[in-house]
């Protein structure tokens, strides 16, 4: 596996992302995030709420709210189009076709005034994949089917407010694979779905990523969900990215204080020395109130002068970590 | 408390809480216009550059002078002085109307919320009945029955406002109860009509604001309307649509006359609805106003 | 988990709730929902008691019908051997002294237009005792905010802060029970497990009964004693709360806790094991639309 601070562009190379920041008018969201995804890469991007990660998601695609703007350059595919200072065009004719996004929300992709089959073949027709008509709806039954949708011909003439949340999900994922995306982007896919379902929308994740060679770059809070799926990981906070790695490496053996945190405190089965779960102490900053230096550096323990510089994301033999006294070793 | 809502109303409208939302023109626009219908009638209290209802014959259907800035009308009478003090008559006949209305619409709504269904449907289906009735015709109705004047002119447009407020509260307080916080405060306790008070009135406030501000448009046209029709304000007391409705005769001849209290009926409803539009945008966010 | 002696404090006989309008002569396609369907539990003194469904389980139609928000169609709800099911509001001032929940927005459980004092001293005033600004302080120490919070509105913190004012107010009247109603599901991660933290700590120092509602099973494994878990209405299981995870009598509480991912299993390079498989236990469930909303 090609590490994410390689030098060397390669062919399969799908994204390259270098110093991307984002920034409202008064904070900055995020701080100069590096990461490369290689095709067929499933890449977890991790963090609390306030992190970022959704922003850097959205900075991909052109889809940042008003008054937030991307810097630094985040080049795509084959033809190395630099996505954030792209134009509106050029991001529009990339989206749904070479790249894709699944959000949180399925109701935010689908229109509840048309049958779903016409969504999803509509993708098909926009993108010009497949201009006849009827064809597009052909392959639009076969993209349902593909997601494991019940009686896929009858699914196709439902309506969205006749699907449960977890069949309206495997809509979107339908149409977001419909033209074979070589970069998937998911946003919390699965959280706002019951447990059950949220397995089988993981299992068709993974198998349409892998089905198109597609690189896949998931967000999410939950670690349990991310390690179910992906191959690597970066961890955000404070809109920066802390550490990064192969997923074994960094869950088994974290190096920075706030993943080990992150860690213990998802593992309900761990206790502190009072018998509680472990915690890390005090809580996340509102945007712009995070410390100069080091942003974890007022809940860390092993927090020193030294932190107030920022430290810079260093390679490891492993991975990376942005910290000036790391942790090494088993997390136990 | 109500006079609190209202001032945390004013400094949110002002920014003081989030700057987040630039100021939206709309909001300026609509604020200033509204401005102008005020200062208007504040000054012809001070101030009107002739009396507005003495009749000077030598003086008729002059056109825009120094003397008189927007001409004089067919009895001689100096437009401009006649539309700043009918500029009076608007606001009034603006606040009691829309003061009528929601005392009217209001509890209308509030109760039609917090009633079973029966109750809701049977208050909502008098709330539609009232709606049938444009405020014209129930100004005649009214002057029929109790003559004409600003006081049934007033009434039938507060009749008329009112089902706007009931209809926009009753879906606000349901709105408002289905919150886990009012679910909170049924477990702790609290009966449903303090709960009506404390908990659905404050958090409505805003909306009504915004519909108040809409509502006085339409009294405007409303009471323009009216006295267009005789219906309204009798004279002499000016007012803007009778003042239409007396250049109406030299409409050909002096087109002018005519444009100016249209004009004013114009800025005056267009103020207003831009300032409720204005205000609608500005208050949204800040009901998601989380980190 | 024998009966004992004393009596349960929560008691839930056969409740049904079904909502809409019954089908009639007149009315033959009406719509029902049926939310629960002949639930039965007794929840002891002291316990701590987890609740586990997905969505459209029902639980939160139970843990309305036990606070006394909402009416059985059929069936009976009792507490401390007092019925409140079918009760009059007004007769249900003893349940709202003795029971209090938290929920789980943190958002829409705090009303946006009272400052935190009054937020908390509402229970106190409802129930017509002294609402003393002390109290008000004691219960924000209790839950680790500190006393300047008294002033300040709920956008003013964050999602952990608001749920602790949250929990705050539910201790105001001292109450005997506390429900806890998905009260850490909105919260992130580190929060919520200090959040936990904290309930398990309050239930301990004042020896309180705690209902767990849940649809995270790890998480309710974690914090309760016995655990019931209900799907589409109905009570499928209860036991306690090692007994349900590693040996659930029924395949629809094996399905849960298999599709729980759990972050241990990879720390220690395993996947969940071959016989809790999905697909294993139910080969046509791999085509199944999932469950309903």
């Amino acid at each position: 596996m090609v590490s994410p601070e390689s030098q060397t562009a390669s062919v399969n190379e799908v994204l390259r992302v270098e110093g991307m920041s984002v920034a409202s008018s008064r904070h900055r969201l995020v701080h100069e995030i590096f990461f490369t995804l290689q095709r067929g890469d499933r890449v977890g991007l991790i963090g609390e709420s306030g992190c970022g990660k959704s922003l850097t998601a959205l900075s991909l695609l052109g889809l940042l709210p008003e008054g937030v703007r991307a810097s630094g350059s985040a080049v795509f595919g084959e033809s190395k189009l630099d996505l954030i200072g792209a134009s509106e065009k050029q991001l529009a004719q990339l989206r749904g076709r070479e790249i894709a996004m699944v959000f949180q929300e399925p109701m935010s992709a689908l229109n509840p005034t048309m049958p779903v089959g016409k969504q999803v073949a509509e993708v098909l027709r926009i993108h010009r994949t497949v201009t006849n008509r009827k064809a597009a709806d052909a392959e639009a039954v076969r993209l349902l089917d593909q997601v494991r949708l019940p009686d896929p011909a009858r699914a196709a003439r439902a309506y969205v407010h006749q699907l449960s949340g977890g069949q309206r999900q495997r809509v979107v994922l339908a149409m977001a694979m419909a033209n074979r995306p070589s970069l998937l982007v998911c946003d919390e896919p699965t959280t706002a779905l019951d447990v059950t379902v949220q397995a089988q929308m993981l299992e068709l994740i993974a198998g349409g990523v892998t089905e198109n060679d597609s690189s896949l770059l998931f967000i999410t809070h939950d670690l349990a969900v991310v390690s179910n799926i992906c191959q690597r990981v970066i961890v955000m906070y404070g809109g920066r990215a802390v550490e990064s790695g192969d997923i074994e490496a960094v869950f088994r053996r974290p190096r920075h204080p706030y993943t080990h945190g992150l860690l213990a405190a998802s593992d309900l089965s761990a206790v502190d020395e009072h018998g509680g779960l472990p915690t890390i102490p005090g809580s996340v900053p509102a945007a712009g109130q995070f410390p100069e230096g080091c942003v974890f550096r007022n809940r860390c323990q092993r927090a020193d002068d030294a932190c107030l510089s920022e430290p810079r994301l260093t390679a490891h033999e492993a991975g990376s970590v942005a910290c000036w006294h790391p942790l090494l070793g088993n997390t136990a | 408390m109500i006079a609190a809502a209202l001032i945390s109303t004013v400094r949110a409208a002002a920014g003081t809480r989030s700057g987040r939302r630039r100021l939206s023109p709309t909001l300026w626009t609509g604020a200033t216009l509204v401005a102008l219908v005020l200062l208007a009638a504040a000054i012809s209290y001070v101030w009107t550059p002739y009396d507005p209802v003495v009749v000077d014959a030598s003086s008729r259907l002059l056109g825009p002078s120094v003397a008189h800035w927007l001409g004089t009308d067919a009895l001689g009478r100096d437009v401009f002085s006649r539309i700043i003090v009918g500029a009076r008559t608007t606001m009034f006949v603006g606040v009691i109307a829309v003061g009528v209305g929601a005392s009217l619409g209001i509890p209308l709504g509030v109760f039609a919320a917090m009633s079973g269904r029966f109750g809701s449907e049977t208050i909502m289906r008098v709330v539609d009945i009232m709606l049938a009735f444009p405020a014209l015709l129930l100004a005649i109705l009214f002057s029929a029955v109790w003559g004409a004047g600003t006081l049934t002119a007033m009434l039938a447009i507060g009749i008329a406002v009112a089902p706007g407020f009931a209809r926009l509260v009753r879906a606000g307080t349901l709105q408002v109860m289905s919150t886990e916080y009012v679910l909170a405060a049924r477990v702790a306790g609290k009966s449903e009509s303090i709960i009506a008070v404390r908990h659905v009135l404050p958090n409505i406030t805003t909306m009504l604001i915004v519909q108040a501000s809409v509502s006085y448009a339409t009294a405007v046209l409303a009471e323009a309307g009216l006295s267009y029709l005789g219906l309204g304000t009798p004279p002499p007391t000016p007012s803007w649509g009778r003042i239409l409705q007396e250049a109406q005769t030299v409409l050909f001849s002096d087109t002018l006359l005519s444009l100016w209290p249209a004009a004013a009926i114009a800025v005056a409803v267009l103020g207003f609805n831009l300032l409720g539009d204005g205000l609608r945008d500005r208050f949204d966010p800040q009901l998601d106003d989380r980190r | 988990m024998e009966a004992t002696a004393e009596r349960p404090l929560v008691e839930v006989r056969d409740v049904c709730r079904t909502f809409g309008r019954t089908p009639s002569k007149l009315r033959s396609r009406a719509r029902q929902v049926f939310a629960l369907g002949g639930v039965s539990l007794e929840i002891a003194r002291g316990e701590r008691f987890g609740v586990v469904g997905e969505s459209g389980s029902g639980k939160s139609t139970l843990v309305r019908l036990v606070a006394g928000l909402d009416q059985p169609t059929s069936g009976a709800v009792y507490f401390d051997g007092q019925l409140v099911s079918g009760r009059k509001e007004r007769h249900l001032g003893f349940l709202r002294r003795e029971l209090q929940v938290v929920f789980q927005d943190p958002m829409s459980s705090l009303d946006p237009r009272m400052k935190t004092r009054q937020i908390i001293a509402e229970p106190l005033v409802a129930t017509g005792k002294a609402d003393s600004l002390n109290r008000v302080y004691e219960l924000l120490d209790a839950v680790g905010l500190s006393r300047a919070a008294a002033d300040r509105y709920p956008h003013q913190f964050s999602g952990g802060e608001r749920q602790r004012i949250s929990i705050a107010r539910a201790l105001a009247p001292s109450p005997s029970v506390l429900i806890a109603d998905e009260a850490v599901s909105a919260l992130d991660v580190s929060v919520r497990a200090q959040i936990l933290n904290l309930l398990v700590d309050l239930v301990n120092d004042f020896s309180l009964t705690m209902i767990f509602v849940a649809h995270d099973l790890g998480v309710v494994r974690r914090v309760c004693d016995r655990v019931a878990v209900l799907h589409h209405g109905n009570l499928v299981e209860v036991g306690t709360a090692e007994q349900i995870y590693s040996d659930a009598a029924q395949p629809y509480t094996r399905e849960l806790i298999a599709a729980t991912p759990v972050l241990r299993h990879v720390m220690e390079g395993e996947g969940p094991a071959d016989d809790l498989r999905l697909d294993k236990l139910n080969p046509a469930g791999a085509r199944s639309g999932g469950s309903e909303e």
